[in-house]
């Protein structure tokens, strides 16, 4: 039952006040810029971006400053931006064997055409708190050299040897999915999984990537290729008949070389999971590629062991912004239902200790 | 006829390519060829400039079948010149000005009298993103890897 | 003018506020079925699409909102010139069409040809904007239903023969069918699912 009440306006609006105070903080310093967040904080603008499925770096640098980096918070303000704009359409995939490539490692080959571009990478720092980041010290211009041969996607030297499979067929006919149209049902397609998992959030695919390695759920990976850079997004223009570039966007993507025993249907080979994520995040992509091979457990014969293969389970529970309205709606009045409940425990005390108080024939009559 | 189909299709080829260098042109870049265009013609609005979402689509394994990455903020206009040609602009964000600019010299660009004006535009855009992508693929290339194989203490 | 120019004329000087002005005459003509409402916004869409019918795709139709149009609606600039100013896309399965279109005149196929919606989900049904010669000055009908006080006589003009017989049907499915709206020039006059008709 709701019983409406009124009230709580004026402390409200003075909760929101406050928010804004807070936010701002001591006004002896001088406020953030958007620019600031997007050329300064761009790793986290990009993890908005990619789990509010939203790419506009400058749209995801307010919503961060608005959080006040309450990732999360910002995640779900940019969300609900994105349902106030029209659709116009869908672009056509982007081809990421002609991105510009800022970095690509793979730890399957040594030497492979392109060769292993680091990039500006975490790796291979000692992980030490900086102090000269205090101040404004002068930062050092990149390093420039000529650029090598072109870089060659990791899966096309394996599949020479015919050793793994092809890239992901859907059956013939099949129309991509899309999960802000239709409401999610299971068993689900590969393809809506990809557009869930791409959106799902960062540190829960990481803990179920890191499950599989653990042994829920065995995958032996590999790394074939992860590649962060930008693609061109192109659109068909239904009035011209022609696709146009609207420009080209960052993404990281992750190939995951799987080795795969075979089974009745097929020859043991490599498989693949697949990761791509909007921004630069390659604990994401790899996360993500991870949990789409666990998901595959009907194309290749598996069964069920581990929590990361369940896709009922996966794709139910990744999406931080609905996980966190459901979490966080604990916190709202539910004066009427508790009244309900402590009614009923102070009832079934009373039942209790009536039935204890009557001793041994009351639990005789029972055993009866 | 095969002729007349060539040149049709280089005539879209040449455009698509204008409206790819278009998208990514600076506000910067757009209003300062527009102030240098002598004879302006008036541009009237036929839809937008407005903001909306584009879906972008990835490839299942990088080169599989489309599935939906996640949406863009893309703003697009269309424009029609008094001199009769129909331009269209559309480009990643939310700046509605620059996909007004970009539609107007789409416009532009089909009208042989300022065509000229419109391709240095393009030619001034594409030196600007190709200096650009040099760049970052020179300090790319800095953070290559060079292997060496130290001597084997076996033999 | 050439086809191609047509594509992009015709559409609302104004779209916020003149979408919101046909909406709400729209709704108003929904909410009391059988009465006529003018549209006081014009749309201006190729031939042969009429003028009310084109201003309700400009309102209703968007890119989520497949269209069907009437094989000479299709044969004409009206599919580009929908999907150019609303995003909306054509496509020829009637049950897909969130929407579908037939100039005056045209055959109008039976309703349950149409998407009717599910038990569960009845709103996912086809909307059908059909333009007649007149609203007024043909056989006349009795309308009963919710939002009709004591019966409401319509008379448009030029229905198929066959008419009552669908609307029959159509209301057999109930809660599935298809909603319809009848447009005259800049005149509609809505009939939700829910409205029976007699002859008088």
């Amino acid at each position: 039952m709701y019983v409406a009440v009124k009230g709580g306006e004026t402390a409200i609006a003075n909760a929101h006040r406050l928010l804004a105070d807070r936010r701002r903080g001591d006004r002896s310093l001088p406020a953030i810029t958007i620019e600031q967040v997007v050329e300064q904080l761009g790793l986290a603008v990009d993890r908005v971006m990619a789990e509010a499925s939203l790419y506009d770096r400058a749209l995801a640098a307010l919503a961060v400053r608005q959080a006040r980096g309450d990732m999360i918070e910002a995640i779900f303000i940019l969300r609900a931006y994105r349902t106030t704009l029209p659709r116009f359409g869908y672009s056509e995939p982007v081809d990421t064997a002609r991105m510009k490539v800022e970095r690509r490692v793979s730890a399957t080959y040594k030497d492979l055409p392109g060769g292993q571009l680091l990039g500006p990478t975490f790796d291979y720092t000692h992980r030490l708190l900086d102090p000269s980041l205090i101040g404004e010290e002068a930062v050092d211009e990149p390093t420039l050299k000529e650029p090598g041969e072109p870089v060659m996607r990791v899966s096309d030297i394996l599949d020479g040897e015919g050793l793994i499979e092809g890239d992901g067929q859907m059956p013939e006919g099949h129309v991509a999915g899309d999960l802000t149209r239709e409401p999610m049902e299971f068993p689900m397609a590969r393809d809506l999984r990809l557009q869930a998992l791409a959106r799902g959030d960062e540190g829960f695919l990481l803990a179920l990537a890191y499950s599989t390695q653990r042994g829920y759920g065995r995958t032996h990976p590999f790394v074939g290729e992860v590649r962060i850079g930008e693609v061109e997004v192109e659109l068909e223009l239904p009035e011209l008949g022609f696709a146009v570039s609207l420009g080209a966007i960052r993404v990281t993507e992750c190939q995951m070389v799987n080795q795969f025993k075979g089974s009745a249907k097929q020859p043991p080979q490599f498989t693949r999971g697949y990761g791509l994520v909007f921004g630069q995040s390659e604990r994401k992509a790899m996360s993500m590629s991870l949990v789409d091979r666990a998901l595959r457990t009907d194309e290749f014969d598996e069964d069920i062991v581990a929590p990361a293969e369940d896709q009922e389970f996966v794709i139910s529970h990744a999406d931080n912004v609905q996980a966190t309205g459901f979490v966080e709606h604990l916190k709202l009045p539910h004066y009427v239902d508790f009244q309900a409940e402590l009614d009923l425990v102070r009832r079934m005390r009373r039942e209790h200790d009536a039935a204890r108080a009557g001793g041994k024939d009351g639990m005789k009559e029972a055993a009866e | 006829m095969d002729a007349a189909k060539t040149s049709d299709d280089e005539s879209v080829a040449q455009r698509r390519e204008g409206m790819r260098l278009l998208a990514r042109a600076t506000l910067g870049e757009l209003s300062t060829a527009w102030d240098a265009i002598a004879d302006k013609p008036e541009v009237a609005p036929v839809r937008g400039p407005e903001t909306g979402l584009v879906m972008v689509r990835g490839k299942i394994g990088g080169g599989g079948d489309a599935f939906n990455l996640g949406e863009a903020t893309v703003s697009r206009a269309t424009v029609r010149l008094s001199t009769g040609e129909v331009g269209h602009g559309q480009l990643l964000g939310t700046d509605k000005a620059r996909a007004r600019f970009a539609a107007i010299f789409d416009a532009l660009f089909q009208n042989g009298a300022h065509r000229a004006s419109v391709e240095a535009l393009h030619e001034q855009v594409a030196a600007r993103l190709d200096a650009e992508d040099r760049r970052k693929a020179e300090e790319t290339a800095a953070t290559r890897v060079d292997f060496f194989t130290m001597v084997r203490g076996e033999d | 003018m050439t086809p191609q120019s047509q594509i992009y004329t015709g559409a609302f000087a104004d779209p916020v506020f003149e979408a919101q002005a046909v909406f709400r005459i729209l709704m108003d003509c929904f909410a009391r079925p059988g009465t006529i409402g003018r549209l006081s916004t014009a749309a201006a869409p190729p031939a042969p699409l009429g003028e009310a019918s084109g201003a309700i795709a400009l309102t209703l139709c968007d890119h989520d909102t497949p269209v069907w149009l009437s094989p000479a609606l299709s044969k004409s600039s009206v599919p580009t010139w929908i999907a150019f100013h609303t995003g909306a896309g054509v496509t020829e399965t009637k049950d897909e069409a969130r929407f579908a279109f037939f100039e005056k005149g045209a055959t109008v196929p039976g309703f349950d040809q149409f998407a009717l919606g599910t038990q569960e989900y009845p709103d996912r049904s086809t909307t059908l904007v059909v333009e007649v010669e007149a609203l007024e000055g043909g056989q006349p009908l009795i309308g009963r239903g919710p939002g009709i006080k004591n019966g409401i006589v319509i008379a448009p003009k030029s229905l198929p023969g066959v008419f009552l017989d669908l609307w029959a049907a159509n209301r057999a499915v109930f809660p599935r069918g298809i909603d319809l709206v009848l447009t005259a020039r800049e005149a509609v006059l809505c009939l939700p699912r829910t409205t029976k008709l007699e002859r008088e």
